[in-house]
């Protein structure tokens, strides 16, 4: 997604003259084409990411639009401070770009791996959250975001996303994305752990019922509305994401279902595990472990509708 | 570009008064870091930057960033003297839904450029502003002040090698060097070569009497203080200045004061 990320930056820096993009020495093989076509518009920071989001803050007090990039630890938890009150709080035209996220890094260790991240980002003012899943979903989110003034979090998958939908879905900011229709489950699913989520509804869907899937690229502003709706017109809600236990998508639509009138409304919630980060292993089998897998998931969905 | 600088006492003085009378009716802390730096608020906008308080937002303005954001009282009082705004704005200082925090926030006040009160990050931001302005050539200079204490944090000195790296000459630092911070002196919990330190950054150093107007304003009309390089002054100064029993005391930094403080303050001015 970083390479989708990238194309669509140069594309929209053609039209823009005030985009910048700053980096805390990270992006090697991915950030290239916009240093050689912008250099003026471009700046390596160095490894010093509390000073990156200060100096895109003053570029941002200067009328200018910025994305910072590195990769998700080093950029959320080294530099909250200076997202928080910064940008968050002066609610100032930047853009937080990480990629990663959850176990995209599996294997080089607790460092890199996030749990966290959509959390504390969602819990700050103004400040938007995306989690794409798929390259057409990062693509509309990236355009999306660089389009729109104001402090935003994405969070990209690292590469070799599916492609889940066979033409342009309708995408503004703050929206959830219809996948399939279906009458008897919800599956809601946010970044690019969808493709197990679908997965997941083909075993459902063999066991006789039918699943509506949903997947949620905005996770601040998030949509309350078509959340509710499909608790009403469903048996039950079903949250996948990678991301942990603590103010995720679970935890959002968790919300939504409590302020509802709803009564006997069937939840779960499928993330990573509070100290899942602390595992070493592949994504894939990260995500097996934390029971992120598509016969798992199916599994205790159907639990509940056998009771 | 040196200005006419011989009534800067006579100005520094009603700034002080005002600002010892908001913090007395307000019962406000700090007022030992808002007396330390006042002088050179005083030099700063009423001789060295090119401002227009009726137009704060001029785009060729100089920018001043208050990273010490604790001194708010410090930047609000000099800013109403110098006719950004009515000082009698300022007697909701502190107040509930007023705005006028004390650690400044963005156009809370009109010349207010940005929020701060987090300590090192200001000089972040003011490189950022400064770094555009030179690639541009806007024509902006930047000023931050810093405390002593404030030079501690890390992100300070990430901001110095990045300054320092891109020769950034339009920026100017200057440290109130008042040597106490948070618990005690700066000596006794971090010491710091502040000179030397600075000056391994790439920075252009100068050392100078916090205190004296006709100095600051001289230095501060003299920049950059050489070609390509960030400027820093180390401003010497007096925390809790112009308050005799708080001169050089860490209670000022956390006491108010009380009206026979008050009283011996303002007749002393």
């Amino acid at each position: 997604m970083r390479n989708i990320f990238i194309k669509n930056l140069l594309e929209a820096a053609e039209t823009n003259p005030d985009l910048y993009l700053i980096t805390g020495d990270l992006g090697y093989r991915a950030l290239e084409p916009f240093r050689d076509r912008f250099p003026d518009r471009f700046l390596n920071a160095g490894i010093a990411e509390a000073n990156m989001v200060g100096l895109a803050a003053g570029l941002a007090l200067s009328g200018k639009r910025v994305c910072v990039y590195s990769i998700i630890p080093f950029l959320v938890f080294r530099a909250l401070e200076q997202i928080r009150n910064d940008i968050a709080y002066q609610n100032l035209d930047v853009k937080i770009v990480g990629p990663g996220g959850g176990f995209s890094y599996g294997n080089q260790g607790p460092s890199h791996n996030t749990a966290e991240d959509v959390a504390i980002m969602r819990a700050l003012p103004n400040m938007a959250v995306l989690c794409p899943g798929d390259k057409t979903e990062a693509t509309l989110a990236i355009k999306a975001m660089l389009a729109t003034p104001g402090p935003a979090y994405i969070r990209l998958g690292k590469a070799g996303e599916k492609e889940i939908y066979a033409g342009t879905p309708e995408f503004s900011i703050g929206k959830i994305l219809p996948v399939k229709s279906g009458d008897d489950l919800t599956l809601v699913s946010t970044g690019n752990i969808i493709e197990t989520a679908l997965a997941a509804a083909e075993i459902l869907e063999k066991s006789g019922l039918s699943v509506r899937i949903l997947s949620a690229p905005s996770l601040k502003p998030f949509d309350e509305e078509a959340v509710a709706q499909a608790a009403r017109e469903t048996k039950g809600i079903f949250t996948v994401e990678e991301h942990g236990p603590v103010g995720g998508l679970g935890s959002a639509v968790a919300k939504i279902l409590a302020d509802s009138d709803l009564q006997n409304i069937k939840f779960a919630k499928f993330g990573m595990a509070d100290d899942s980060c602390l595992c070493i292993g592949s994504q894939d089998y990260l995500r097996r472990q934390n029971g992120l897998y598509p016969e798992h998931i199916a599994a205790e969905i159907l639990k509940q509708f056998e009771t | 570009m040196t200005r006419k600088t011989t009534n800067l006492a006579e100005i520094a003085g009603k700034i002080k008064k005002l600002a010892i009378s908001v913090a007395y009716k307000t019962h406000s802390h700090h007022l030992g870091s808002v007396l330390s730096c006042l002088d050179i608020l005083t030099a700063l906008y009423f001789s060295a930057m090119n401002i227009d308080p009726k137009n704060p937002k001029k785009p060729n303005r100089d920018w001043f960033i208050l990273s010490k954001g604790h001194a708010a009282l410090a930047l609000y009082t000099t800013l109403a003297e110098r006719g950004y705004f009515d000082p009698e704005l300022l007697k909701k200082f502190g107040a509930d839904g007023s705005g006028l925090g004390g650690h400044p926030d963005k156009d809370c006040l009109p010349g207010v450029e940005a929020s701060t009160g987090s300590l090192g990050h200001g000089l972040s931001v003011g490189a950022g502003v400064a770094w555009l302005a030179k690639k541009e050539k806007r024509g902006n200079r930047v000023f931050v002040l810093l405390g002593d204490g404030e030079c501690n944090e890390g992100s300070v000195w990430e901001t110095a090698a990045f300054a320092g790296h891109h020769g950034l000459d339009n920026l100017v630092a200057v440290v109130d060097r008042n040597r106490l911070q948070g618990f005690g002196s700066t000596d006794e919990i971090l010491k710091m070569n502040l000179t030397d330190r600075w000056s391994a950054f790439g920075w252009s150093v100068k050392k100078i009497n916090g205190h004296n107007l006709a100095e600051i304003a001289e230095n501060l009309n003299q920049l950059p203080i050489s070609p390509a390089k960030p400027n820093v002054f180390i401003a010497e100064t007096i925390k809790g200045r112009g308050i005799a029993e708080w001169e050089n005391k860490l209670e000022s930094h956390y006491l108010t004061l009380g009206e026979e403080q008050y009283k011996r303050a303002i007749s002393e001015l």
